[in-house]
């Protein structure tokens, strides 16, 4: 096939414009279709706010997995007047919502939620988050740059920065791995007293949590938070409150983050091999056009070294 | 001519490059100028401040928060100085690439402002890493390829080099070496066509990095197309920087101006108004695609909605209709002070983007703190220093009659 000029910029325009959409139609389809639980295998935890009795057992045991220090406020019921944030010195923690007119008073654990495909691992540029395998999203310091990227990517708010440092670390829930792999139970489900916190695979867990919900006469939310949040979490939660009420996000979207900057991260290659011969088409073109402006009509035959070479 | 045995010799070399041909007690009595003042006043408290910053951590120095993670430092020293340095691709895509050799007298300058750009940008940068002694993880050792961010790091690294070789000629002709300059020309051609993807790639991924909020950055300003609104802003802010400091430089610098050129500027300045002005339209009806997109139509009515207004219609339509006038009617000063207004433009974009417009619906507020601003203008000041330093030197604003075919 002979390439003529005009059908040189006719092919680079089109492939050039049609990776430009591909990059803004980034936007995910969403969970379509009957797919397998994502991450099925991967250890998951189920927590039933309708059991939580706001000991706060989970925390100190929390902190002493992580050699924290104990908990603020331990064996005080006043920690619940105003609702604390996890931080860097507890990974967990459990926040008290009141009884409304119409609901019940509830108590909330929250911590990572360790993602089926984490916004922060895809967010990390030095690959310092990453999930594992079995289920926990892992941090390794000695990767990380600080840029709190993480934080910033994280639609529940997780990762907390140590501000406090002139060589900060990122702070997070753990899952326990370690204690996961010596074939342990993470510190907060071994400890809690009610059941409220339930460990096991994330497939069997939310089975569980459905058959709870739907149970007769129940009066559960038909809703397993973390199910399809962000494309699925390893943290479940189920109550007879909307989670959103006790201080969960809503609103959070069902596809996995990852998925929204796949289209602008697909347009790198497009950009890499399609400007250079746009470029260099237009380069030549226009030596032409201004040799053609000054008379010379023999430029565009032969490359001039000296004009090439023009500042 | 110069001799160039006088390029080797130490004292020549100090006293006819560095102090300008004057002896050092005449070269620092030059410098005690107002302007120089201020800025070693600046530096004097902004130096102490970014060590302070690093011994006792980011958050004795800023108001940032677990909920607030980024600040000005992201937003005006990261996003505003990588978009306000776009003037040397812009620039040098126009003359290097499609010929355009009306502009060749701002193409040096605009290198030039754009190297510095990225410069102090990587510094502004390490200030705000947590842990910046760990740049070289994901670039030698440990590739996020899944984040934005590593594409924005990597295209930084790369661009900041390609500007410094886009730059080099001019140090190597103030060097007087010769050989070293004739290769770095030749590079030019391929550096420019290799800044133009690297800017294409991290200018637009600048934007890429907030499409991962999509719960906490506005919908007013959220959008898929964010790469795209960063990419075409960039092109913006490109060509009015180099409006806004060429006309500064004339001002500032006008015997270091090339007899001849003086009256160039004008004509200059009205062509790249007219770029802009089609540019910013092009901006503006893109963003309207983005607001219909995000169907976010309802939420113009709100505070939120108001300040939205304000951005695009202050900073972008009257902008655009602005320069559309100028150049029709060949007013050179309304288009300067258009430009002024659109590089403001572009900060109050990434301020929204990036710090005004994010977590808006969560009860915390991030204000700058003292430092953070401080901070903030001793790099910008370092800059303009820097600049100085560079024109007073070397052939910037005027060419060496050695070499007339520089441009």
């Amino acid at each position: 096939m002979k390439l003529t000029r005009r059908t040189f910029f006719k092919v680079t325009g089109a492939a050039g414009a049609a990776s430009v959409a591909s990059a803004a139609a980034a936007r995910p389809a969403g969970a379509a279709g009957v797919a397998a639980t994502p991450g099925a295998d991967m250890r998951a935890m189920l927590i039933d706010t309708t059991k939580c009795i706001g000991c706060r057992a989970c925390e100190a045991a929390c902190s002493e997995a992580n050699a924290l220090p104990e908990p603020t406020q331990a064996g005080d019921t006043a920690v619940f007047d105003r609702r604390r944030p996890t931080s860097v010195q507890a990974l967990t923690v459990v926040n008290k919502y009141p009884a409304t007119t119409t609901a019940p008073e509830r108590y909330i654990k929250t911590q990572c939620m360790h993602c089926v495909e984490p916004a922060c691992a895809s967010a990390c540029l030095a690959r310092a988050i990453e999930k594992t395998p079995a289920g926990p999203v892992v941090y390794h310091g000695d990767r990380c740059l600080g840029c709190r990227y993480c934080l910033v990517s994280c639609p529940f708010d997780v990762p907390k920065f140590d501000y406090d440092s002139n060589a900060p670390f990122v702070h997070k829930c753990t899952f326990c791995g370690e204690r996961q792999a010596k074939g342990l139970e993470p510190a907060c489900s071994s400890v809690c007293p009610t059941g409220a916190i339930t460990f096991g695979t994330r497939a069997a867990l939310i089975e569980e949590a459905r058959q709870r919900i739907y149970a007769p006469d129940s009066q559960y939310v038909r809703h397993v938070y973390g199910e399809r949040e962000a494309g699925g979490t390893s943290f479940l939660y189920i109550s007879d409150r909307p989670l959103e009420q006790l201080g969960l996000p809503g609103h959070v979207p069902a596809y996995a983050y990852s998925a929204l900057t796949q289209g602008a991260l697909g347009a790198v290659p497009f950009i890499m091999t399609l400007w250079p011969p746009l470029l260099m088409g237009l380069y030549t073109f226009s030596q032409r056009r201004n040799a053609a402006a000054h008379g010379d009509h023999h430029a565009g035959d032969a490359p001039r070294h000296e004009e090439d070479r023009h500042a | 001519m110069r001799s160039p045995a006088a390029t080797t010799a130490l004292r020549p070399f100090i006293t006819d490059k560095l102090f300008l041909g004057l002896s050092l007690r005449d070269y620092l009595r030059s410098l005690a100028t107002p302007g120089s003042l201020t800025a070693i006043g600046i530096l004097a408290i902004g130096i102490p401040v970014i060590i302070y910053r690093f011994v006792y951590g980011l958050g004795a120095a800023t108001n940032l928060t677990q909920a607030n993670p980024w600040g000005i430092w992201i937003g005006i020293d990261v996003l505003s100085g990588v978009a306000l340095a776009a003037g040397g691709y812009t620039l040098a895509t126009t003359v290097y690439i499609f010929g355009m050799r009306d502009y060749h007298s701002v193409v040096r300058p605009a290198l030039l402002t754009g190297f510095l750009g990225y410069f102090f940008v990587v510094v502004g940068l390490l200030v705000d890493l947590g842990r910046p002694w760990n740049l070289p993880v994901p670039m030698l050792f440990s590739f996020g390829t899944t984040s934005v961010m590593f594409e924005v790091a990597w295209c930084v690294a790369l661009y900041t080099l390609v500007l410094f070789l886009e730059f080099s000629p001019a140090l190597f002709e103030w060097l007087g070496l010769e050989k070293w300059r004739e290769r770095a020309m030749k590079l030019l051609l391929p550096a420019t066509i290799l800044g133009v993807i690297l800017s294409t790639l991290h200018q637009s991924s600048l934007g890429a990095l907030f499409l991962m909020v999509p719960t906490k950055l506005h919908p007013l300003w959220y959008s898929p197309f964010i790469p795209i609104f960063f990419f075409i802003s960039s092109i913006i802010a490109g060509l009015s920087m180099v409006i806004v400091e060429s006309n500064l430089a004339h001002k500032y610098f006008p015997s270091r101006i090339e007899p001849g050129h003086a009256g160039d500027l004008d004509r200059i300045t009205l062509g790249l108004s007219r770029a802009a002005s089609v540019v910013l339209f092009a901006y503006f009806f893109l963003k309207l695609q983005g607001l219909a997109d995000a169907g976010a139509w309802h939420l113009i009515g709100t505070a939120y909605g108001a300040w939205y207004l304000v951005e695009m219609l202050g900073f972008v339509l009257a902008p655009c209709l602005l320069f559309a006038w100028a150049a029709r009617t060949s007013n050179p000063t309304l288009a300067r002070w258009t430009a002024a207004l659109t590089v403001a433009g572009i900060v109050v974009n990434r301020l929204n983007v990036s710090v005004i417009a994010m977590n808006w619906n969560a009860p915390e507020v991030y204000v700058p703190s003292v430092m953070e601003i401080i901070t903030t203008l001793t790099i910008i000041t370092m800059g303009i220093l820097v600049y100085r330093f560079i024109v007073n030197r070397m052939p910037i604003l005027r060419l060496l009659p050695q070499y007339p075919d520089t441009h």
